[in-house]
């Protein structure tokens, strides 16, 4: 995967929307790859406290969430006044898409998977 | 931005230290999440996030020679470095919250994991959920723009707002179905919100309003044949059908106001959504 691409796995730790074991492969995948990236607890919690980072979402650096849906995503970060960039965030929807789907898109496992935009 | 959850666990596997257990590394990454925890793990590959602020705890089995904390420290940003050494999952979670103790701004205000959150992609700033929310949760921006503005006050499970927003552009994450949690939105579900709106217009326009109507003309029928029982089967009945029809939990139900205070608050609401009406025209 590119260097400059980030990770950024969202746990959904006070719900049960997100398929449980979906949400624990993915981390356990994302563990045992030799990758660097970012866990939250809570993306929901993190937009109702308004304490997403900034650098999360720093300009022109490319993004990849796996969360929930991309739309739902998208309007979180920009509740917590830190909108995600129009270009090079992939959103992965672990309510929908298999887990290893979702890795795969994460660590470029397989190039012609796409994720879909926020 | 907020100063409470800023502490961060990193779990450092780069240069001058050895990788950790496999098994241990994705335990506690899991257990420190679910306990509400941001964390980062770092290897030599990839990048994560820079931190501004906060207290961030570094775990890792140095090596050779644990780095020195004052070295990376700086005004906004306390680290600590902490080897794991052969310590267990529970044994680290606990080490990490003694550092989350000692932040005096770390005490964590409870938070409910149910809120509305607007799309302005699709939002026409039309007020219908102002109007509609007995609970204060929506309001208007110096701009006159609809915002959410007490969070804290929506109905946990309650997502009764978005089934009234003509535009489908409400979204509750946690809710379990598409689109109100965040799912594409189709034509049929614009379609399907249109209707709705439709049939509120046709019950008078205020669908508090159609309730405490009905409400009452059951009540005047009910107590000229002085029937309590079927009064109060009247009753349920309505309230029966306004929730399945906007998913409306019995305990949000149960817990409304009383008729006189509806009516003040969908006035006083609506009262607000005119002038910010008036002031966008």
């Amino acid at each position: 995967m590119s260097k400059s691409t980030k990770i950024l796995y969202c746990r959904c730790a006070y719900s049960k929307v997100v398929p449980t074991d979906v949400k624990k492969e993915v981390l356990q995948k994302l563990s045992d790859s030799n990758v660097s990236f970012d866990a939250v607890a809570d993306l929901c919690e993190m937009s109702a406290r308004k304490n997403i980072p900034g650098e999360m979402v720093k300009d022109g650096q490319p993004l990849k969430i796996a969360a929930c849906y991309p739309r739902a995503v998208k309007w979180l970060f920009e509740a917590a006044d830190c909108p995600l960039p129009e270009k090079d965030v992939e959103v992965l929807n672990m309510r929908t898409e298999s887990a290893e789907d979702i890795v795969g898109k994460l660590l470029n496992i397989e190039s012609s998977s796409e994720g879909a935009q926020a | 931005m907020n100063q409470e959850s800023l502490l961060r666990v990193l779990l450092y596997e780069g240069h001058d230290s050895n990788p950790l257990d496999p098994e241990l590394r994705y335990e506690f990454l899991g257990a420190a999440l679910d306990k509400g925890y941001s964390a980062t793990r770092v290897t030599t590959l990839g990048e994560v996030n820079d931190m501004d602020e906060g207290t961030l705890v570094v775990l890792g089995d140095f090596a050779e020679k644990q780095p020195n904390a004052s070295d990376y420290s700086n005004e906004t940003v306390k680290v600590h470095f902490h080897d794991v050494g052969q310590k267990t999952t529970t044994e680290i979670l606990s080490d990490v919250e003694q550092y989350a103790g000692q932040q005096d701004a770390q005490e964590r205000k409870p938070w409910k994991p149910w809120f509305p959150v607007i799309d302005y992609d699709r939002c026409t700033n039309c007020m219908q959920c102002l109007s509609f929310c007995l609970f204060d949760v929506y309001g208007v921006d110096e701009d006159k723009q609809i915002q959410v503005q007490n969070q804290s006050n929506c109905k946990t499970d309650c997502p009764a707002c978005s089934r009234v927003c003509p535009e489908v552009a409400i979204l509750f994450p946690k809710y379990r179905g598409g689109p109100i949690n965040g799912d594409v939105v189709s034509s049929d579900d614009v379609r399907q919100e249109k209707m709705k709106v439709d049939i509120s217009s046709l019950l008078g326009g205020d669908i508090y309003a159609a309730l405490r109507d009905r409400s009452a003309k059951a009540k005047s029928r009910f107590s000229k044949e002085r029937s309590e029982d079927r009064a109060l089967k009247e009753r349920q009945k309505c309230l029966v059908k306004l929730q399945q029809n906007l998913d409306i939990p019995p305990e949000v139900i149960a817990s409304l106001p009383s008729m006189d205070q509806i009516q003040a608050k969908a006035e006083a609401a609506q009262a607000k959504a005119n002038a910010a009406l008036d002031s966008n025209s």
